[in-house]
């Protein structure tokens, strides 16, 4: 699971939903990979407006990724920084969550990742 | 200038939808001349044949493009029509290697025939060299005739079309993710040929982020990512998405066609517990969401929901909590660990359309697509409405029919916030009012599920076993 899905994820027990510390969920005890992948500068550039700017500086801080500025890189940015664009594209896209589990900070739910794949499933009393 | 597509005479209703799709995808103005469901010639207008080339080159359902020299019902009104369309254009063609060769659609000519036929077209002045293999150009004849000619003895086609070729579709594609050869498929994996063809018709592109909610092996997400979108997918069965042995889940099968830096992520979920971060619609859907979170993320939805036909759908819950009083206490005890599964309750097939909807209502981006796949009976009376939400348009209905039943895709557009018509909003959230004190609910049972165990011996199920009518 790359670090870009975990931007777009929250979590799934309906009352966390109006909460704002649900999102983003907290990855405990991390385990992570790295793959390389070719930069595709129109994928950055698309998602950026999606990306929840403050969250992703939040992960990629528990992560142990170096501080993201407080604000997000402009379309131009990213068409004229390439340090910024490789940066980006290293933690969004190249870098993944493995094993662990994603915690919601409202009400302490723990989402196990195992092999790559988060498991949202609720047990009845909170869905 | 007019182009002539030739299609594959199969998939029928999906072949236009394809290609206005991506006339949309590649900003290429197309106008449809003249199509018909039965034959597999159509006629479009194009700016340019480049944009020929480009409107065809990942189509799945057209074969191949030519600019339009000419037609017509006769040989004579061929020639006719071909002068008076290319004349100025023959000067270009003297010198240049060429092939001419006919092209029959059901039907068959003599070789000696075919000779005199392609002999009539000298006037055109052609003195370049003749090259069975790579010539410069190609020009081809093709031949319209009615079904069963031969047998029946029908001296002459109904149409002819002259045509210069220009470019060819993608049908080495669905052999490349035959699901014969791929590693991982169960037996409600889309074939590959209609993945691709859901995935050009939601306008998976480079760039581009697809979602399926129902990703099981992951037929949809192969196809995007195959036309290079990244791609994401969920499933309420964490096995599916795993599978069962080392080398058979659903990363094996992007790893198999090299596409595995275009896989976002899986995870397991039930769509009515999504935990895909969205807004509300409107703002006053009484899911007062204000976690500062903006934005829509997909560009495209992509799934072929279960029908539960066969095993009856299920969500995360408990059917009956009095019933079973120790269900709760039990997942509240046991749920943290690694192998507790959650309990199902039955759900309605007519709710969860109505959930895909609303949560691609909320998840798409503007003119983003929602393509997915649902049953229908032949019989009109029994046929299932095409669902609808204010924040959606219907883009295109496709049909694949079996014997007694068929399924349908079905396209929408998402509309931009401020196209949305504020009648539609209201008249929708009545008749949800209504269809919640009727009992047409989740609990509901799944009419098209009654209808067919009570009609049919087999049941439509993901994988149709019966054979498509021809
Ligand atoms: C028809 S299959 C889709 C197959 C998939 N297109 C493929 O290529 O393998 C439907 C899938 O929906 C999943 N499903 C059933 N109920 C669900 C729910 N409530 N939420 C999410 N997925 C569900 C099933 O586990 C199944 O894998
Ligand atoms: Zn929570």
């Amino acid at each position: 699971m790359k670090v870009l899905t975990l931007n777009f994820l929250t979590c799934a027990v309906k009352a966390c939903k109006t909460t704002n510390n649900s999102f983003p969920l907290h990855p405990k005890d991390a385990e992570l990979v790295h793959d390389e992948i070719e930069i595709n500068r129109d994928l950055l550039v698309n998602v950026l407006p999606r990306i929840d700017w403050t969250a992703l500086r939040t992960t990629s801080t528990e992560l142990g990724f170096p501080t993201l500025p407080e604000q997000p890189p402009t379309a131009e940015d990213l068409q004229q920084d390439e340090k910024m664009l490789k940066e980006l594209h290293a933690l969004l896209l190249e870098t993944q969550m493995m094993e662990g589990k994603l915690v919601c900070g409202h009400c302490g739910h723990e989402y196990a990742v195992r092999e790559g794949i988060a498991n949202f499933l609720l047990p009845s009393h909170l869905v | 200038m007019e182009y002539l597509i030739r299609f594959s005479q199969s998939y029928e209703t999906f072949r236009l939808p394809e290609i206005q799709a991506l006339a949309v995808l590649e900003g290429i103005d197309l106008k449809v001349v003249s199509y018909s469901l039965e034959s597999p010639f159509c006629i479009v207008k194009l700016p340019s044949q480049d944009a020929a080339k480009r409107l065809i080159r990942r189509s799945i359902l057209v074969q191949t493009v030519h600019e339009l020299w000419g037609l017509g019902a006769t040989l004579e009104a061929v020639h006719a029509d071909v002068r008076e369309r290319t004349s100025h254009l023959w000067d270009q063609y003297l010198t240049c290697s060429f092939k001419f060769t006919i092209d029959s659609y059901q039907g068959t000519r003599s070789g000696e025939r075919k000779i005199d036929i392609i002999n009539s077209f000298a006037y055109l002045g052609f003195a370049g060299p003749i090259k069975m293999r790579n010539p410069d150009q190609e020009f081809i004849l093709f031949e319209d005739w009615p079904l069963n000619s031969t047998p029946l003895g029908i001296p002459d086609p109904k149409f002819y079309f002259l045509g210069r070729y220009l470019g060819t579709g993608a049908r080495d594609l669905p052999k490349k993710l035959d699901l014969k050869k791929r590693r991982y498929i169960s037996t409600t994996s889309m074939d590959a040929e209609l993945a691709l063809v859901t995935a050009n018709i939601a306008l998976a592109a480079p760039g581009k982020l697809m979602y399926d909610p129902f990703v099981g092996t992951g037929s949809f997400p192969i196809a995007c990512a195959e036309f290079g979108a990244l791609s994401f997918g969920s499933d309420i069965d964490g096995r599916s998405i795993r599978g069962d042995e080392k080398k058979k889940t659903l990363k094996a099968n992007f790893e198999q066609y090299n596409l595995l830096g275009r896989l976002g992520g899986v995870f397991t979920a039930d769509l009515t517990n999504s935990p895909i971060r969205r807004l509300p619609l409107g703002g006053d859907n009484g899911d007062n969401n204000d976690s500062g979170v903006k934005g829509r993320l997909f560009d495209g939805i992509v799934c072929d929901p279960p029908y539960g036909v066969r095993e009856g759908l299920r969500v995360l819950g408990v059917r009956d909590p009095e019933k079973c009083p120790w269900v709760i206490p039990k997942g509240k005890e046991m749920y943290k660990l690694p192998d507790f599964i959650p309990p199902r309750k039955p759900y309605s097939f007519l709710a969860m359309l109505d959930d895909i909807l609303q949560f691609s209502a909320r998840t798409l981006v503007d003119n983003g697509r929602l393509s997915f796949w649902m049953p229908t009976a032949n019989d009109q009376d029994q046929e299932m409405p095409v669902p609808t939400h204010p924040y959606l348009e219907i883009v295109a209905v496709c049909t694949q029919a079996f014997n007694k039943w068929s399924r349908r895709l079905i396209t929408y557009r998402r509309i931009p916030n401020a196209q949305v018509d504020p009648g539609a909003v209201e008249k929708a959230k009545e008749a949800q009012e209504t269809g919640k004190l009727l009992g047409k609910t989740a609990d509901e049972l799944n009419p098209f599920r009654k209808a067919y165990f009570t009609r049919f011996e087999s049941p439509p199920t993901n994988t149709p076993d019966n054979e498509p009518v021809q």
